[in-house]
């Protein structure tokens, strides 16, 4: 029970993160709830990349007695979780630029006040 | 070796890396004149294009090209990078530098008086680059890094125009949609990767099981990607985008909605065809609905809109609707060897032609609707009127792209449309009833459109309207002889183009032994 903690996290973190893309009026917290779905999903990466008891998978560095491969935690995620959270990164910036230039346009970060087109 | 080889053996990550070289180049480039700069981009296109072409042809002769990043040849366990081009990414990869090179050569005159223009070439370049990636790449984490790119590129395309607040509110839909779309794709990635420990497509269909995490991935995976593609549930960003952004951009826009069509038949092709039996006619009969729906809502939509682009983007999302018809009749019917030979076949090459019709009559719809904003600088249908006096081409290019687009004898729309009436007419002829209906809808729209810009009574307003600088009629053209060129010879492309592409798709074992000689196929 105890090892899939994790990943009850992973599934609670999305739900609360479209809880506030879908329900939350402001959009600073819509972007927030991105970022939310976003950690469960590195979360999930990292999780499953993980080895009861492994070290970190640095080849040059590792503790004298590792076993190889079997004592190091799996390397992929990891540079799949660092690739995704620069490509957040990017995604985030941009998103809050376009709320500073909505901002300006309308004076409020309230979707029920910004436009809409039918 | 000759040259043309060697070209040939790297075209695939040529055809990514140039752009990529080419948009971090611009600002450099701009800095010199902007003739220089557009003449610098529009000739990256070209060479981009030009090697496209090349590969194409060579893919289209039969071999699908496979190319490791970091090593000559393949070794197992496969951790690489891997790009595989098979005839349908060739094929995409056709559409989408047609339509880019269209889209530079407008962009030429049609945006020349807006300010920030190198970032506007270097962000189109970057998009070049993403597309072609999504289209080309045999591994799905770099599938989702491109996808990634595509949507950070268009997003802030999409919001060229930062003094309209309109262009802003499209462009955080979209970005919201599309990042939302990503990470599901991620997450259904991770599940995969997790089961199977593998990220390359090829490996991942040979060994897929279509367990319940199987069955959750696929869904997700086909909900995300029809999110970007337009499908009607989630189509809502796609009207503001196309009808906000500016008509240059709207047109490359449609290529990058079509790489995540094409991602929606990779997925349920070649990464699930293994388990295809089992999962055919279920996911077959779900894709058709879906097309159905968008087919009837996108046509109902533009019906009630006042704004011209608005009103050819939601008949952009009805052409989705077709294309999802004619693939998803082909997928229903693929467990079952006779009934696709019999049906399937067609529906699918229908469907796969659909794919280019529709990207060039709607992107020529585009560039019309372009053309009347930059003379007259008004898109709302209730105000503008009698231009057929002033602007005389534009008028026939409209027209061009009216006959196509309703699917009428001489022009490509209905090459394809009369492929997927017949062979949905045979698997249930409500199908076929209801394309056909759209069909008509989509005719009676652009009616409306073409009295009540073109025709009427001279409007004094309109009186020193000019027509539009001739490098945008150029392009234009260049869209309405690939228009016309497709509709007087259909069967020239289909067995050139179109059935290699529709093979590639079915055949996916080939797709994977590319990578795992070994692979039987089945079970």
């Amino acid at each position: 029970m105890i090892l899939n903690f994790p990943f009850i996290a992973v599934i609670a973190l999305i739900i609360i993160g479209l809880y506030a893309i879908i329900f939350r009026r402001n959009l600073i917290k819509m972007v927030i709830g991105i970022t939310i779905v976003q950690s469960g999903v590195n979360l999930f990466l990292i999780t499953l990349g993980y080895r009861e008891g492994s070290v970190a998978p640095i080849f040059t560095s590792l503790p004298s007695g590792t076993e190889i491969p079997q004592g190091m935690a799996f390397p992929v995620p990891q540079a799949l979780t660092l690739t995704s959270i620069v490509i957040g990164v990017a995604v985030l910036a941009l998103m809050l630029s376009l709320i500073i230039h909505l901002y300006r346009h309308y004076g409020t970060l309230d979707v029920r006040k910004i436009g809409g087109e039918k | 070796m000759s040259y043309l080889d060697f070209i040939l053996q790297h075209s695939p990550a040529l055809i990514v890396a140039i752009p990529l070289l080419g948009a971090f180049l611009t600002p450099l480039v701009s800095k010199i004149n902007n003739k220089v700069r557009n003449i610098f981009v529009i000739l990256i296109i070209l060479i981009t294009t030009i090697i496209v072409l090349l590969l194409a042809s060579d893919v289209f002769a039969g071999n699908i090209h496979t190319y490791v990043f970091g090593s000559k040849d393949l070794t197992l366990p496969i951790v690489r990078i891997l790009f595989e081009v098979d005839a349908m990414s060739a094929f995409m990869a056709i559409i989408g530098s047609i339509l880019l090179l269209v889209s530079v050569i407008y962009s030429w005159s049609f945006i020349d008086k807006n300010s920030g223009l190198d970032k506007y070439y270097t962000l189109v370049l970057l998009l070049a680059a993403g597309m072609f990636g999504m289209m080309l790449t045999g591994d799905m984490f770099n599938f989702f890094v491109f996808l990634e790119i595509t949507s950070i590129a268009s997003c802030a395309l999409i919001a060229f125009w930062t003094n309209k607040g309109k262009s802003i509110e499209a462009a955080f839909k979209y970005i919201v949609i599309s990042s939302l779309a990503a990470l599901f794709v991620l997450f259904s990635i991770a599940l995969l990767y997790g089961q199977y420990n593998a990220l390359n497509i090829a490996v991942l269909g040979s060994v897929i099981q279509f367990s319940y995490l199987d069955k959750i991935a696929l869904v997700l995976l086909i909900a995300a990607l029809a999110m970007k593609a337009g499908i009607v549930p989630m189509h809502m960003w796609l009207p503001d985008a196309y009808g906000r952004a500016p008509s240059s951009v709207t047109l490359i826009l449609i290529g990058a909605t079509q790489a995540s069509l094409y991602g929606v038949f990779r997925v349920c092709f070649t990464l699930y065809g293994n388990t295809i039996n089992l999962s055919t006619a279920s996911i077959g009969w779900i894709i058709v609905l879906l097309g159905l729906i968008t087919m009837l809502i996108g046509v109902a939509m533009a019906l009630i809109q006042s704004d011209f682009k608005r009103l050819i983007a939601f008949s952009a999302v009805a052409e989705i609707g077709f294309i999802f018809l004619g693939i998803g009749t082909g997928l229903t019917l693929i467990g079952n060897n006779q009934m696709f030979n019999l049906i399937g076949s067609t529906a699918m090459s229908g469907g796969i032609f659909h794919i280019i019709n529709d990207s060039l009559d709607v992107g020529l719809l585009f560039l019309v609707a372009g053309a009347v904003y930059y003379a007259t600088r008004e898109t709302s249908l209730d105000k503008m009127g009698g231009l057929a006096r002033n602007m005389k081409y534009t008028t026939i290019f409209f027209i061009i792209g009216l006959l196509a687009i309703s699917g009428i004898p001489p022009m490509n729309g209905f090459a394809s449309k009369l492929l997927i009436y017949e062979s949905t007419f045979q698997l249930n002829p409500i199908l076929s009833i209801i394309a056909i209906l759209s069909s008509i809808m989509l005719l009676a729209v652009f009616i409306k459109v073409f009295h009540s810009i073109f025709l009427g009574p001279a409007l004094p307003k309109f009186k020193e309207v000019k027509e539009v600088p001739k490098i945008m009629l150029f392009s234009m053209g260049i869209i309405a002889t690939i228009i016309i060129f497709f509709g007087l010879f259909p069967d020239l492309i289909i067995t050139n183009i179109i059935e290699p592409a529709v093979n590639g798709l079915i055949n996916y074992e080939e797709y994977i032994r590319q990578v795992i000689p070994t692979f039987a196929g089945g079970f």
